[in-house]
Order: structure tokens, then sequence, then C-alpha cells
């Protein structure tokens, strides 16, 4: 079961600062950026809730509200600029600041030397820079609010004029610089921990761990980590040129004419529409650098649970590959209507259209793992059986997205926003909750809630669909996004009060996850204590003992004689048969 | 042995059959094996590099995907109306050779290993040299009234030459750090290595600037 002893086991460091706060253990930095965004996600989900009280009831005083931004809301009515700000911090919070901290470089950082029977990752200093860059990075994104004009207001995607002229509206001026500064330390931070997790999976794996033995989590951060190499860079340097163009009067994305505070600008000869293709290039990758960790947790919560194997796994991973490669291609399928050549949009709509088929490849073998299975619906089951049925969904409606004909109706109104939430909102949320329910103990030594765990999930699948779900009809009845309030548009008379159910089933999206709080934190303390292995699964990391120590393995490293998905192999004394049992007890079937 | 509930599919075991995936996914053998600098006993299945070597490449890679964001910026910004063809300042064919130089010095004192130190103190002279001239043009331009928002061409030689010059910045002062680390153990393996991977960089940020030069003058 072992192999040699270990050759570079380093020192436990005994002070508490080395310990916990500069930590090069792959585990303390995985649950530093875990916390992170736990408490970004806090905040990403109050500004939620400030948009749906606006959006619920457009014309209603909150005088509470006064007290608590006395700009944004004076005399308890929100202030369209603020407005803009509240969807553009949420947008760029929940996105790099939750999703890509918590699942990609949170559940990436704890699971992956783990999981690979590594002892940590290939450069573990490399990895507390990361996380200490990210630091500050967040720093800035709160701090934005409380600057002169508030936070940037140019939504995620930083669209210029808007985010490259300063005058333009109260939140184009410093906190739209402070948000481009914060976005590039995350993407320094990022593009840290995207080397160290390429070069982790390629380099660090166990005796016995092969490329096809590993488990699909580990396949969809390899894959992601790559996107993200490759798409965050034009990213860069397309803000480079952009803070040229705010601070140093150059005119790459802005042209001339430009009529802004009572004066006609310098700038003259630049394309908005550069920055689009720059922003896109990288933001279709992103999307998939958040839902493919996703899937993977998916695809590696459903075997403990339905106790037999994954179904096509290698279709699996060569339809990430797919999908990969896919995602590089088609980012004009977000600016269908910023005016491209018809042809052009042809080859982005047959792009994206194409992507649906290793995507259903993955969605078809997520559900075929669970014919014959003897299904346990406990709570990371039924988180992930959730994600599934959001990928569903919100896949459907991206075909209608991806394809220029109906995209040009579509976009810019609530169908986007429904399809995008239940895609990188729903999909990685459900898989984010799935995955703490289902690794909880081995990071803590302790059991969360079942009970509450399930009431968590019934609260947030149901409200999510009821927000999400209702959103694509609204949008379909043509209501435009972006907009902050919908009182003096005719045309909407008929679905606008829609939106004070959308605001209803929104808040109590938005207090389901107080359970969840509740639970992490309880449980912290008060759970049950848990065994090594209290799911009875097979891949490495439940072979450690609990909690990990530091260098995870203590004398000697585990060796792999097997894929991780045997389960229920005929003949084994176990209906499991963990990675590491060698091929004299229970044959080795890949 | 039949697998149980049916989980493969016959298109699966074509794939498998077809080895699509080579040596990823063969069984593990220890003619894998390597010694590289960060003990590799452990790990059998590990690429025929190191670590940080690879890690290095990586790194690179998205120093090259930077460059392609902006090259094709410049690309589309130069079909624009307003674009004015900038008169290129001639101390940069000097700064280029400076550039060529050092890595020519850095590669010839890696491979003699003899009075290594003075190898590597040169090419880091001629990179801070390279870095002087680069600032040098700079200020022939300015003095002849081109600024950085002049026109879209000289927006682009400021911060290309700008974004290169930090890279060779970063490169100088690891070759500081190597050169520091030279001193304490001369012949030892950890500035080989070192000195290595700092090479791979040097050249890279050299070849970058031949590309700009290209980018900038020539396309």
């Amino acid at each position: 079961m072992a192999s040699e002893p270990s050759v570079h086991m380093h020192e436990e460091p005994t002070s508490f600062w080395r310990r916990y706060i500069f930590s090069t253990d792959h585990k303390i930095i995985g649950l530093q950026y875990y916390l992170t965004a736990m408490g970004m996600a806090l905040v990403g989900g109050a500004l939620a809730m400030l948009i749906r009280l606006q959006l619920g009831w457009p014309d209603e005083k909150w005088p509470l509200l006064a007290k608590l931004f006395p700009r944004g809301m004076s005399g308890g009515v929100m202030n369209p600029d603020f407005y803009l700000a509240l969807i553009t911090m949420h947008g760029t919070l929940m996105i790099f600041f939750v999703i890509s901290l918590g699942l990609v470089s949170g559940f990436g950082n704890y699971l992956l030397p783990l999981q690979i029977g590594a002892r940590d990752m290939a450069f573990p200093f490399l990895n507390m820079l990361s996380y200490w860059t990210v630091v500050p990075a967040c720093v800035i994104m709160l701090a934005s609010f409380f600057v002169e004009g508030g936070a940037a207001a140019s939504g995620w995607t930083a669209y210029p004029p808007l985010s490259a002229v300063e005058q333009a509206v109260p939140g184009s001026g410093l906190g739209q610089t402070l948000w481009i500064l914060g976005m590039a330390l995350f993407i320094a931070s990022f593009t840290m921990g995207g080397l160290n997790f390429v070069t982790t999976i390629l380099n660090e794996r166990t005796r016995g761990m092969s490329m096809m033995r590993l488990p699909l989590f580990i396949w969809t951060l390899l894959i992601a980590s790559i996107l993200g190499l490759l798409a965050f860079p034009p990213l860069t340097a397309a803000a480079i040129l952009l803070l040229f163009d705010r601070h140093g009067g150059t005119s790459f994305f802005l042209p001339s004419g430009l009529y802004f505070g009572e004066r006609v600008l310098p700038h003259s000869g630049g394309s908005p529409l550069l920055w689009q293709h720059l922003f896109w290039f990288l933001g279709h990758p992103e999307v998939y650098v958040l839902i493919l960790p996703a899937l993977g947790i998916a695809l590696d919560l459903l075997p403990p649970f339905t106790r037999k194997p994954i179904f096509g796994y290698r279709l699996t991973v060569y339809s990430l590959f797919a999908i990969g490669v896919l995602s590089m291609i088609v980012w004009g399928h977000h600016m269908f209507v910023s005016g491209m050549n018809p042809f052009v949009g042809e080859f982005f709509a047959i792009g994206t259209l194409a992507i649906t088929i290793p995507s259903a490849i993955i969605g078809f073998n997520l559900i075929a793992s669970l014919w014959g299975a003897r299904l346990q619906l406990r709570t990371p089951a039924l988180f992930a059986l959730g994600s599934i049925a959001f990928f569903g969904t919100g896949g459907f409606g991206g075909i209608f997205l991806g394809n220029a004909t109906s995209d040009i109706q579509l976009h810019d109104t609530y169908f986007v926003v429904g399809h995008f939430h239940f895609m990188i909102g729903g999909v990685t949320l459900l898989a984010l909750f799935g995955g703490t329910y289902y690794w909880f103990p081995k990071m803590f030594g302790r059991m969360m809630s079942e009970r509450l765990g399930k009431i968590h999930f019934w609260l947030t699948f149901v409200s999510f669909y009821a927000v999400f779900l209702t959103q694509h009809f609204l949008g379909l009845g043509g209501m435009p996004r972006r907009y902050y309030a919908f009182s003096k548009f005719e045309f909407l008379a008929a679905i606008r009060d829609m939106n004070a159910f959308v605001s209803i089933a929104a808040f109590v999206l938005g207090a389901a996850q107080l359970i969840f709080l509740f639970n992490f934190f309880w449980s912290l303390f008060r759970g049950a204590r848990a065994e090594r292995n209290p799911w009875r699964a097979t891949t490495l990391e439940w072979v450690a003992p609990t909690p990990p120590p530091h260098g995870n393995w203590g004398e000697t490293v585990p060796e792999v004689h097997r894929w991780p998905y045997d389960y229920s192999v005929p003949g084994a004394p176990e209906d499991f048969t963990p990675q590491t049992v060698p091929p004299t007890v229970v044959e080795v079937t890949r | 042995m039949k697998r149980p509930f049916g989980a493969e599919t016959r298109v699966e075991e074509v794939l498998r059959d077809a080895r699509l995936w080579g040596d990823f996914g063969m069984p593990p053998s220890d003619d894998h094996r390597r010694d590289g600098f960060d003990g590799g006993s452990e790990r059998p299945h590990g690429l025929p590099v190191p670590s940080a070597q690879f890690g290095l490449w990586l790194f690179l890679g998205t120093v090259t995907m930077l460059f392609a964001g902006f090259t094709s910026a410049y690309l589309v910004r130069q079909a624009g109306p307003d674009w004015q063809s900038l008169p290129r300042p001639p101390i940069l064919w000097v700064n280029t050779g400076v550039l060529l130089l050092s890595s020519v010095l850095l590669e010839v004192g890696r491979r003699r290993r003899r009075a290594l130190r003075r190898w590597i103190l040169g090419a880091t002279a001629l990179g801070a040299l390279f870095l002087l001239g680069q600032l040098l043009a700079w200020r022939m331009l300015r003095a002849q009234g081109i600024y950085l928002p002049t026109n879209p061409h000289s927006s682009f030689f400021y911060i290309l030459t700008g974004v290169h010059g930090v890279h060779v910045l970063g490169g100088v002062i690891a070759l500081l750090s190597v050169l520091a680390l030279a001193w304490r153990d001369a012949s030892g393996e950890r500035t080989a290595h070192r000195l290595s991977l700092c090479a791979v960089y040097w050249h890279f940020v050299g070849g970058l600037w031949l590309y700009l030069l290209f980018v900038l003058f020539l396309l």
C-alpha cells in the first residue's frame, strides 16, 4: 500500500503566524480561500438583496436604508447610479471573488494534492503568495464603495466609454480605477494559482496515479486552469490599455466626438468594440473556468451516493477537452448585437452550438450515472442532483442565446439574466455547497447537520427556480436588463408586477443561505465526530487521516492501484474499493 | 471480468483501444521515474522536466498571451483612420544589440562554467544598459514632441516598450539573485539550476523584444 519513505517532507512550522496566516500548506490556503469567498459572498448576496428590493418595489421609500447608505439611498429612494454600482459589484464579486475563489482556488487547493497523492502543491510558496495577492484585491474592491462617487458602475464587463471616461457617471471615477486595480491583483493571483494547479497535476501525482485514474474533479481543474492561463492575460493587456485611456489621454477604446461634462473629449479614432472583443475573449472561457470544476464536483459526488461507477469517464474527459478548445473561439456570441459582420456572427453561432455537443455528453453521462443506482439521498447527493438539474435548465436556455437569430431578440433582456444565473450562479453554487457538505468531515473532522442541510437544499433549489426561471419569461416578455425601474414603460405593464414575486423568492433564497452559514459554524464546534471515511468513498483524500496533518500522509505516500470509481465491484469485500487497495485483494478493472 | 451495471460503453472501449491518449493512459512503470531537483522518486508519472522548469514555461505562455492580446489590439487599432507611423528612434538598434549580446554572454557563461560570476555580471549589466537605452529612446521621442497620447502608434510604442521593460527589469532582478547565489556557491547544482531557469526567461525576453520590434515597425 505504501511506497518509499518520504523524501521531501517539510518540517511543520510551529508559530501561529506561519501555521495559520502565512501558511504554505495547501489545506490552510484552501480554507483561507474558502472563507474569504464566504465573506465576499455575504457582501455579494447583500447587494443582490438590495437590487431585488429596488426592482420589486421601485416606488417605495426605505428610510432605514437611507441611514445605512446616505448617498446611494438618500431620502430612502435608490439613486440610479447606486443601482448601477450594485449590479456591477454584485457581478464582479460573485464571479471572481466568490465562485472563482471558493470553487476553484478553495476546493482546488484543499483537494488537489490530497486527491492525487501529493504532499503539497508543486510551488507552496507561490501558493501562499497567490492568496496574499488576492486579499488586497478583495480589500480594494470593498473599499471602492466608500470612495468619492462610489464603486464602479460600468457592469462586470466594464464596457467603455462608461469605464473609460472618468466623468461619465459617478462610479466611473476613482471607483472604476480601483476596480481595474483590484481585477489586476486578482488576475495576478489567479495566474499564480493556475500555474501551480497545472504543474502539480501533471508532475506531482503519486505512484500508480496515471492521468486516466484521476478523479474527474482534478480533470476539470486542469482544463479550467489552462483556460484561465490562456484567457486572463489578454484581459490584462486590455485593462492596461484602458488605464491609459483613463489616465494617459490615449484613444484605444474611445472614439472621437464624445461629449461629457459640457465639453468634447480630446480622444479620437478608438473603438469600444475592441474592448468588447478583448473582454469576452476572457469572459467566455471564464464561464467554463467556473462551471467545469462545478461539474467535476457534481460528477465526483455521485458515485459515493449511487454506489456505482461514474458513467463514461473517458468520454467525459474528451468532452472536457472539446469544451476547453471550443470555449476559446466563441466569445463573439456575447456581442451579436454589438455590430458584427453577419458571417462572423454565423461562425460564433455555429461554434457555440457545437459546444452543446460535449456539454450534452457530460450531461448525459451525469444522468446515466444514476441508472441502476442505489441512490442515497444524503445532502451532498441532493446538491449534486440539483446542480445537474440547473445545468440542464440553463443549458437549454443557452441554445436560444447561442443562436444569433434568437439572441438578437433576447439580448439584454432578463432571459439572459436568468440563463447565466442558472449556469455560473446555480450550477456552481450548488456544487460549492454540495462539496462543502461532502468534504466538511475531512476538513474539520465533524459532520454537518443533515437535517439543516436538507432544508437548506430544498429552500435554495425551489426559490432559485422561482427567481431565475421566472426571469426567463420576463425576458421573453421583453423586459430589459440593467434598468433600475420599469414603472414608466407601458409595454411592460402586464408583467412588471412579477418582479415583486421574483424579489420575494430572492429573499427566501438569500435567507436560506443563513441556514447554511449557521450549519457551517455550528457543525464546526458541535457536529457529530466524523470517521476517516464517512461516505465510504474510494478517492485518496479519504485515506488520509482526518483532518489531514501537515504533509498529508504521515510517513509514507499512498500508492494507487485503480481508478477512483470502483464501487460495487463484484467479488470485492466491500461495495467500495479505495484506490489504494492492491490488485492482490480486489482485481483491478482499470 | 464483467463490469458492474454496464458502466463502460462500446464507444469507450473503442476509444480506449484506439489509445488516443498515448502514454498518459498507460499503466505506471518505473521508466517514468525521474530524478529532478524536487525528489522525483515519489512521483513516477511526472513530466520529463522538473516542476520549476515546467512552471516557468507555463508562465512564459501567459506572457505570450499577454502580448498576443496587445498584438490583436494593435492590429485592430492600426486599421483606424487616425493612425500615423512613428519615426523609429535609431538608438533601438543599439539597444537590440545590447540585449542580444547579453543573452550570448549568459549562454557562454552557462556552458563554460568557469568564471561564471563574471559572465552573469556582464549579462546583467547589459540588461540594465538595455533598460537605460529604452529610457533614452523615450527621451528622444519626447524631444521630438511625440508623447504617449500623440497618436495611437506612439501610445502603443510607449506602452509596449514599457510593459516589455518591466519584464526585462524582472529578469535583471532574477539575474542579480542568481549572482548572489553564485557568490556563495559558484559551482553548486543549485546555482546551475537557477541559472538555467533564468536563462530561459532571459532569452525569452530577448526574443520578445525582436517580436515587438517587428510588430511596431515592420507590420
